[in-house]
């Protein structure tokens, strides 16, 4: 388990079977709304961690159904100036071989083609998006703030 | 997600309800291939209005069919899309990409 000290909301640890992507995503967007989320944002958040899911049971896996996959969930803060702004951090490990870091960056959009769309709208919903390797787990940590204009309630 | 088709001489009209995303997605691509290719409709409808969800891999698949409709000289048009419809095909800048419509009404109407 990754170090995430205080703040801790939700732990989730389920099998790389794409039928469970629907309960993950029931899960997060009442969670987000009960943070203070706005609807659009919500529904990005969400988004953007079914869209990370997904690339971890189909590059990490290789579309095998029994690996384990955990996310934690927690509330965090950082002070901006005078002020403090509220986020939300997502942690999802998973213990698929090593990814080459540099594949986290999306697609160009200009290419009228399916596929490789998920990355872009993982950082298109949130602030900061960063893997890691430590052991044998990959760790991809996703934040998003709370932001004053933008999440009204 | 269910997909519950209505054929009317060469249109077919694809009405999708619930979630689409990486589970189910192959369903909506190999439904919308074997109209165009194998059924050979000319007008393939898409009605997005009680889609609740959609991933990249349910976009990926409205690609692909729309790449077929190029190949084999029919049309796929996009009807009633839902908000999350609508932010996903425009986050993926792909809204100006496909035919889109409001309503059943004005999509049959072009």
């Amino acid at each position: 388990m990754p170090r995430l000290r205080g703040g801790l909301l939700l732990t989730m640890a389920l099998y790389s079977n794409p039928r469970l992507l629907s309960a993950v995503r029931g899960a997060v967007e009442p969670l987000a709304e009960a943070l203070g989320f706005s609807a659009p944002h919500r529904r990005s958040i969400t988004r953007a961690i079914d869209e990370a899911l997904t690339n971890i049971v189909r590059h990490s896996y290789s579309n095998q159904r029994d690996r384990p996959i955990t996310l934690y969930f927690r509330k965090i803060r950082r002070r901006i100036g005078d002020s403090i702004e509220q986020g939300l951090e997502i942690v999802l490990c998973d213990r698929g071989p090593a990814i080459d870091p540099g594949k986290f960056r999306g697609r160009a959009l200009d290419e009228i083609r399916p596929g490789g769309l998920g990355l872009h709208l993982i950082h298109e919903a949130m602030d900061k998006v960063e893997f890691t390797r430590k052991g044998r787990t990959n760790r991809l940590r996703l934040v998003k703030y709370l932001s004053e204009t933008g999440d009204d309630v | 997600m269910q997909i519950s088709v209505r054929r009317s001489n060469t249109t077919t009209i694809f009405d999708v309800s619930g979630d689409i995303d990486f589970a189910n997605s192959p369903e909506v691509r190999e439904s919308l291939l074997r109209e165009i290719r194998e059924i050979r409709a000319s007008r393939v409808l898409v009605n997005l209005t009680a889609v609740r969800y959609i991933d990249s891999s349910g976009v990926a698949s409205l690609v692909e069919g729309l790449k077929a409709s190029r190949d084999y000289g029919s049309r796929l048009i996009l009807f009633g899309l839902s908000i999350a419809a609508r932010e996903v095909l425009q986050l993926s800048r792909l809204l100006k990409v496909f035919e889109v419509y409001d309503s059943e009404e004005e999509a049959l109407a072009h």
